[in-house]
C-alpha cells in the first residue's frame, strides 16, 4: 500500500496559524490580534515580539474578547482573536452571533485544539459542535484546512477577506502533505486524488486519514476520489456535484458530531440536487475522553478503517 | 455654553417620538427609553463629535455604543433629530422591511449604529474594542456607551469593566442608566448591585453620579467626564434617572418597560410634552 501523498515532517496546524498570523504583520498593519490566555498553546508568541502593540491581551475572558475584537473591527481594523474551540464558539455563542455575525464584523475568531484530537484534555475541551454552531450563523466563513502548510495558507487567505471567519485548526503533530506555498481560495475544495467508485469529502485532519483510506482502497481494487473541502461554508458546490456525478456516492470525514458537520452539508447538496447514497464518518452523538489522538479517533469511529468501510458501504448502496 | 433651553426643547420632541413611535406598533421600550432622553440629547446637540453623513469607522470623532439595546427609541428619534436620517423614517419603527429594527442593527446600513445589541452585556467590549483602536491610530476623540442597570447583572459586563481599569482605557467615558428597575421589579430585589461605586472604584474606574434628567447637571457632569479622559483610569457615570420620565402616570414604576401607551394613554402623554420642533 502506497499513499499517493508523502510526507516527511509532521508539524501540528496551529503553528501553521502562528507563522501566518506572523507574515501577516508583516504584510497588514490593519491586523491586530487578542487572546484569552493561551499564547502559547496558540503559537502567537513571534506576533507578540514582533509587534506588542497590535496584541491585546484580554486574560481568562473569551465573551469580552469577541466584543472587544467586534470593537476593533468596527474601527477597521482586522481583529484575529486566539483561544481554544471550545472557547470560541460554544462558549460565546451569543457574542458570536450578536456582536459579531448579525453586526457583520470583520472578526478572525481562530480556534486551536479542535475536536478529538486535542487528546488527553478529555471532553470538556474537545469541541465536536464548532462546525455546526458557526456555519449556522448567517454571514459566518467556516474554514478548516487540513495541515500546517495549508492552516498557513488559510491564515494568510482569510485576511484579505471581507466578513467574519471561523479558522478551525488542531493541537497535535501531523503529516504535513500540501505545498508550501500553496495559494489557499476561500470557498474552493482541493481535488487530492482522482478516482471514479466513490468520493471521498473530507476535512481538517481527516484528510490525511482519507488519503491513506485511498490507498487501501486501490489495494482492494476500489478507486476513491479524495476531495479536501477545506470550507464547510460556503461550501464547494460544484466540486460535490462533479464529483459525485461520476463517483455516484460518497462518504464524508470529519472530526466533528455528524450532526451539524460537514457531511450534513455535503447530503444537502446531494439530495437537492441529485440524489446518492452519503456515509458520515464523524463521531456519532457522542462526548470524546481522554486519550492520545489516533487512539480517540480509533474508538469513536474516525479512523482509516472507517473510512474504508463506509467507502464500501456507499458502493454498495449505489442503485 | 450649552443651551439648556433649547436642549429642553429637544428633549420634548424626543419625548414625542418615543411615545408615538411605540405606539403605532403596540410595541418597544418606552419606560427606560424616556428616562435617558436628556442623556441622548445632551450627548448628540452638545458632547459629541461627530460628522455627517454618518461613517462606520468614525476616524477622529467621538462614537457611541448602546449596549441596553431595547431603548432604541430615544436612540432613533435623536438620530433623526440630529439628521442622521429623515425623521419620516421614525413610521417605520419596528414595521416589516424597516431599517428601525426593535434593538438597533447594521444589516440594513442606518446611519448611526455601528454594533447590533439587545442581548445584553456585549456593549462594553465593543466600546473598549473601539477605545483601543482609536489609540493605536494615535486618535485622541473618546469612545461613550450607555449600559443599563439591570444590565450589571450580566457577566460579560464585569469581564469587561476588569480589562477597562486594567489596560487603563482612559478614552472611555461609560454611563449606567440607573433608574433601579428591571423586568421582574426593583433591581434591588431582584439581585441588588450593591455599592455599584465601590465596586467600579475597585475595578479601577473613576465615577461620577449625576440626575440624569437634570439637563444641566447632565451637562456639567458629561463635561467633567470628558475632562478627565487621559488620566489613567475608565470613567463611569452613575446617572440616575426615573423610567418614564415626562409623563406622569408613567414616571417611576418598571410597568412601562416593555409596554405601548394605548390611544388614550397617547393623548395624555403628548399633552403633557410640547411639541417643539414639529412631529414627524
Amino acid at each position: 500500500m502506497a499513499t499517493k501523498y508523502t510526507y516527511t515532517e509532521k508539524k501540528d496546524t496551529r503553528s501553521g496559524f502562528g507563522d501566518g498570523l506572523l507574515e501577516l504583520g508583516r504584510s497588514n498593519p490593519d491586523v491586530v490580534a487578542l487572546c484569552a490566555d493561551l499564547v502559547g498553546s496558540l503559537k502567537m508568541g513571534a506576533f507578540i515580539k514582533e509587534f506588542p502593540d497590535r496584541f491585546f491581551q484580554i486574560g481568562i475572558a473569551e465573551a469580552n474578547m469577541m466584543g472587544v475584537a467586534a470593537g476593533m473591527a468596527t474601527a477597521g481594523k482586522i481583529p484575529f482573536t486566539g483561544t481554544f474551540a471550545n472557547f470560541s464558539t460554544g462558549r460565546v455563542y451569543d457574542q458570536l452571533r450578536q456582536s459579531i455575525a448579525y453586526s457583520e464584523k470583520n472578526v478572525k475568531v481562530c480556534a486551536s485544539h479542535a475536536g478529538l484530537t486535542l487528546g488527553e484534555d478529555g471532553a470538556t475541551h474537545q469541541i465536536l459542535e464548532d462546525i455546526g454552531m458557526t456555519k449556522m450563523l448567517p454571514n459566518f466563513t467556516v474554514v478548516v484546512p487540513c495541515d500546517y502548510n495549508q492552516t498557513k495558507a488559510a491564515t494568510i487567505a482569510i485576511a484579505e477577506h471581507e466578513g467574519p471567519v471561523y479558522l478551525r485548526f488542531g493541537r497535535p503533530s501531523w503529516p504535513i502533505f500540501t505545498a508550501p506555498d500553496q495559494k489557499f481560495e476561500v470557498g474552493k475544495a482541493v481535488h487530492m486524488i482522482e478516482g471514479s467508485d466513490v468520493t471521498i469529502f473530507a476535512t481538517g485532519h481527516m484528510v490525511w486519514n482519507a488519503i491513506e483510506a485511498e490507498a487501501q482502497l486501490a489495494d482492494e481494487g476500489i478507486s476513491a476520489e479524495v476531495i479536501n473541502i477545506h470550507t464547510i461554508k460556503p461550501i464547494d458546490r460544484e466540486a460535490i456535484l462533479k464529483s459525485v456525478s461520476k463517483t455516484k456516492c460518497a462518504v464524508t470525514a470529519e472530526e466533528h458530531q455528524a450532526n451539524g458537520g460537514l457531511g450534513e452539508s455535503v447530503a444537502q447538496i446531494l439530495v437537492r440536487n441529485q440524489p446518492a447514497p452519503v456515509e458520515f464518518v464523524a463521531v456519532n452523538d457522542q462526548f470524546g475522553e481522554s486519550g492520545k489522538p489516533v487512539e480517540l479517533l480509533d474508538k469513536y469511529g474516525l479512523g482509516v478503517q472507517d473510512i474504508v468501510a463506509a467507502a464500501k458501504k456507499a458502493i454498495s448502496r449505489k442503485g | 455654553m450649552a443651551d439648556i433651553t433649547k436642549l429642553l426643547e429637544i428633549s420634548s420632541q424626543v419625548r414625542r417620538d418615543i411615545l408615538r413611535m411605540v405606539h403605532a406598533v403596540s410595541s418597544g421600550h418606552p419606560g427606560a427609553s424616556l428616562g435617558c432622553t436628556e442623556y441622548f440629547v445632551a450627548l448628540y446637540f452638545h458632547i459629541l463629535k461627530y460628522e455627517l453623513p454618518f461613517k462606520m469607522e468614525g476616524k477622529d470623532e467621538d462614537l457611541f455604543f448602546l449596549s441596553n439595546g431595547h431603548i432604541s427609541p430615544v436612540w432613533y428619534s435623536t438620530l433623526a433629530r440630529a439628521g442622521f436620517f429623515e425623521t419620516s423614517e421614525l413610521s417605520t419603527f419596528r414595521k416589516i422591511n424597516s431599517r428601525l429594527q426593535g434593538h438597533p442593527a447594521t444589516e440594513e446600513g442606518l446611519q448611526g449604529i455601528r454594533i447590533a445589541s439587545g442581548s445584553l452585556g456585549q456593549g462594553m467590549s465593543a466600546a473598549i474594542g473601539a477605545a483601543f483602536a482609536k489609540k493605536l491610530n494615535g486618535d485622541d476623540r473618546s469612545v461613550y456607551v450607555l449600559m443599563g442597570d439591570g444590565e450589571q447583572q450580566e457577566g460579560q459586563v464585569w469581564e469587561a469593566a476588569m480589562l477597562a481599569g486594567s489596560k487603563k482605557v482612559d478614552n472611555l467615558i461609560a454611563t449606567i442608566d440607573y433608574n433601579g428597575q428591571q423586568i421582574d421589579g426593583p433591581v434591588d430585589e431582584v439581585n441588588t448591585l450593591g455599592d455599584l461605586k465601590g465596586k467600579y472604584v475597585a475595578f479601577g474606574w473613576e465615577v461620577l453620579s449625576c440626575d440624569g434628567n437634570n439637563m444641566e447637571e447632565l451637562i456639567t457632569t458629561l463635561e467633567t467626564a470628558k475632562s478627565r479622559t487621559g488620566n489613567g483610569k475608565p470613567i463611569m457615570i452613575l446617572m440616575k434617572t426615573e423610567m418614564g420620565k415626562g409623563v406622569d402616570f408613567m414616571e417611576g414604576t418598571h410597568k412601562w418597560h416593555g409596554i405601548a401607551p394605548n390611544d388614550e394613554q397617547l393623548a395624555t402623554a403628548l399633552n403633557q410634552l410640547p411639541e417643539t420642533l414639529g412631529d414627524y
